[in-house]
């Protein structure tokens, strides 16, 4: 994608649209994974309620993958995450290994 | 003509911001403002204008409301002084970088510590860079004056940015001067209707307002924002041509007074302009070809304008009252001695700090920098380039 130059640019650097933060892919910011093990999970979506940012997607009421492309590693769902009889759902992983 | 009447610099000013009647006014009182903003909140509970005031805890606040209520779609007021604007410092920028057209009236006071409620320029010099337009003003005229012509420069489709007033903190804030007052049908007709270019509460075309930018483009909405200044200027005589239509009084970007065949000068801001051309009379009625130049449009600074104006001058002496600790010489003189920088023939520049805290600056003070500078376009000699006057061994 070519860059705007600075003629191009919004006055005041007002975003005139809407929903445009998708596009703003925030996972290659990620030092730790999150890794699903979905034999784990009791589907109570803590996971869904904490993450601050909307990197864990819900299909048909069920907790489905996350969403890597705006996953930041932050490990609050793995932390929140009760799993099943003390077995974690949710484990982080040092990315790229 | 309009009215003429006795009012106070605070009074005046705020009988502008009724005529405007902006839509949203946040304001924390400090002295010496207190008295403009609190004779606008009456007017505000009587009805006599239609303007949401907000009153908040602190200074920061209120520029925050001020910047919300602009990006929201409103005309917006504040004004301020002294640790007042030096609390709001973290969102002037946010506002000036987001292009929020704020109008904010200065009353001009030091700041602390030692904590001192009087006049002098520290206050807004100190915001200089911040991005807003400034506008100085010598009397209350010129303060009620320039807080009307303001809403047009800031609102005007090129510029899109937050504009302050500056004046004297009780001397002009305080003391009774002989006005005349515009028509309210007048100011209104001149401000003309507000309409905010991308607000927040259209929500028909939803816009997001002080996004994250990163390396990638912070340097593009910089080089953007150093253009808009570029256009300034050109506004601000725009606008004073028309005000004069409806006032018969004319505004430059600086006035000038019996400088154009001067030898030697003073570059001086404000009420002490005003005490200073009594006695550059004085001395010309002594034959001593003295002038004075007054910024009015102090930022964006007009260099070239000012350059051309003062090139061929052999002497002059730039009075601040404020200083810039750790810099060499005071904040206007910076300004000046860059202005004629670039000419290979140019006057010797010398700098006093005068009058901080409510020091008054007397007529004494003019003659003997004066008569310093008839010494030095003779001799080519100067003694000190920088001192302070009016201040006790
Ligand atoms: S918090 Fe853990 S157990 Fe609950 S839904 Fe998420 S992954 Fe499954
Ligand atoms: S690691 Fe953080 S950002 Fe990623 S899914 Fe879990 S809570 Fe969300």
């Amino acid at each position: 994608m070519k860059l705007k130059g600075w003629k191009e640019v919004n006055p005041g650097a007002v975003i005139t649209e809407a929903g445009s933060a998708l596009k703003f892919k925030t996972g290659s910011w990620r030092a730790f994974r999150p890794k699903w093990i979905e034999e784990n999970c009791i589907q109570c979506l803590f996971c869904w309620i904490y993450c601050p940012d909307m990197a864990i997607k819900v299909k048909d009421g069920k907790r489905a993958e996350f969403d890597y492309d705006y996953c930041k590693g932050c490990g609050i769902c793995a932390l929140e995450c009760p799993g099943k009889k003390g077995n974690k759902a949710i484990v982080m992983e040092e990315e790229g290994k | 003509m309009g009215k003429v009447v006795a009012v106070t610099g605070n009074e005046a000013v705020a009988e502008a911001l009724r005529q405007v009647n902006p839509d949203v006014c946040a304001a924390y009182p400090i002295t010496p403002q207190t008295d403009m903003m609190q004779r606008f909140a009456v007017f505000a509970n009587n009805g006599k204008v239609k303007t949401e005031m907000i009153l908040v805890e602190s200074e920061h606040s209120a520029m925050s409301a001020c910047v919300g209520a602009s990006a929201a779609g409103g005309r917006v007021v504040t004004a301020t002084s002294s640790q007042g604007l030096a609390l709001m410092w973290e969102i002037l920028f946010i506002a000036s970088g987001s292009r929020l057209p704020i109008v904010m009236p200065v009353v001009n006071r030091a700041l602390s510590a030692p904590l001192n409620i009087h006049g002098d320029h520290s206050d807004a010099m100190g915001a200089r860079d911040c991005g807003w337009i400034q506008l100085w003003s010598e009397n209350a005229q010129e303060a009620y004056d320039n807080a009307i012509q303001a809403f047009r420069i800031a609102e005007h489709m090129d510029i899109r940015l937050p504009v302050m007033v500056c004046l004297d903190g009780f001397i002009i804030s305080h003391s009774i001067e002989r006005i005349e007052y515009l028509d309210d049908e007048l100011v209104k007709n001149f401000v003309g209707e507000y309409k905010q270019l991308n607000p927040l509460l259209d929500v028909e075309h939803p816009v997001s307002y002080g996004p994250l930018i990163l390396p990638d483009y912070y340097m593009e909405f910089r080089r953007a924002q150093a253009e808009v200044m570029t256009k300034v200027a050109d506004v601000v005589l725009d606008v004073a041509k028309d005000f004069e239509k409806i006032s018969g009084r004319k505004y430059g970007l600086f006035e000038t007074y019996r400088l154009d065949d001067a030898e030697i000068g003073l570059v001086i801001l404000n009420s002490a302009a005003g005490t200073s051309k009594d006695v550059i009379d004085e001395f010309r009625s002594k034959g001593i070809k003295a002038g004075i130049l007054k910024p009015r449009l102090y930022r964006p600074f007009p260099y070239k304008e000012i350059g051309e104006v003062l090139k061929h001058l052999k002497a002059v002496c730039v009075l601040d009252r404020a200083d810039a600790f750790g810099a060499s010489y005071g904040p206007l003189f910076m300004d000046i001695a860059s202005s004629i920088y670039p000419y290979k023939d140019k006057p010797i520049l010398i700098n006093k700090i005068y009058g901080l805290g409510g020091r008054d600056y007397l007529p004494e003070h003019a003659e003997l920098v004066l008569n310093e500078l008839v010494e030095i376009a003779k001799t080519g000699k100067v003694k000190t380039f920088k001192e302070y006057i009016g201040v006790r061994e």
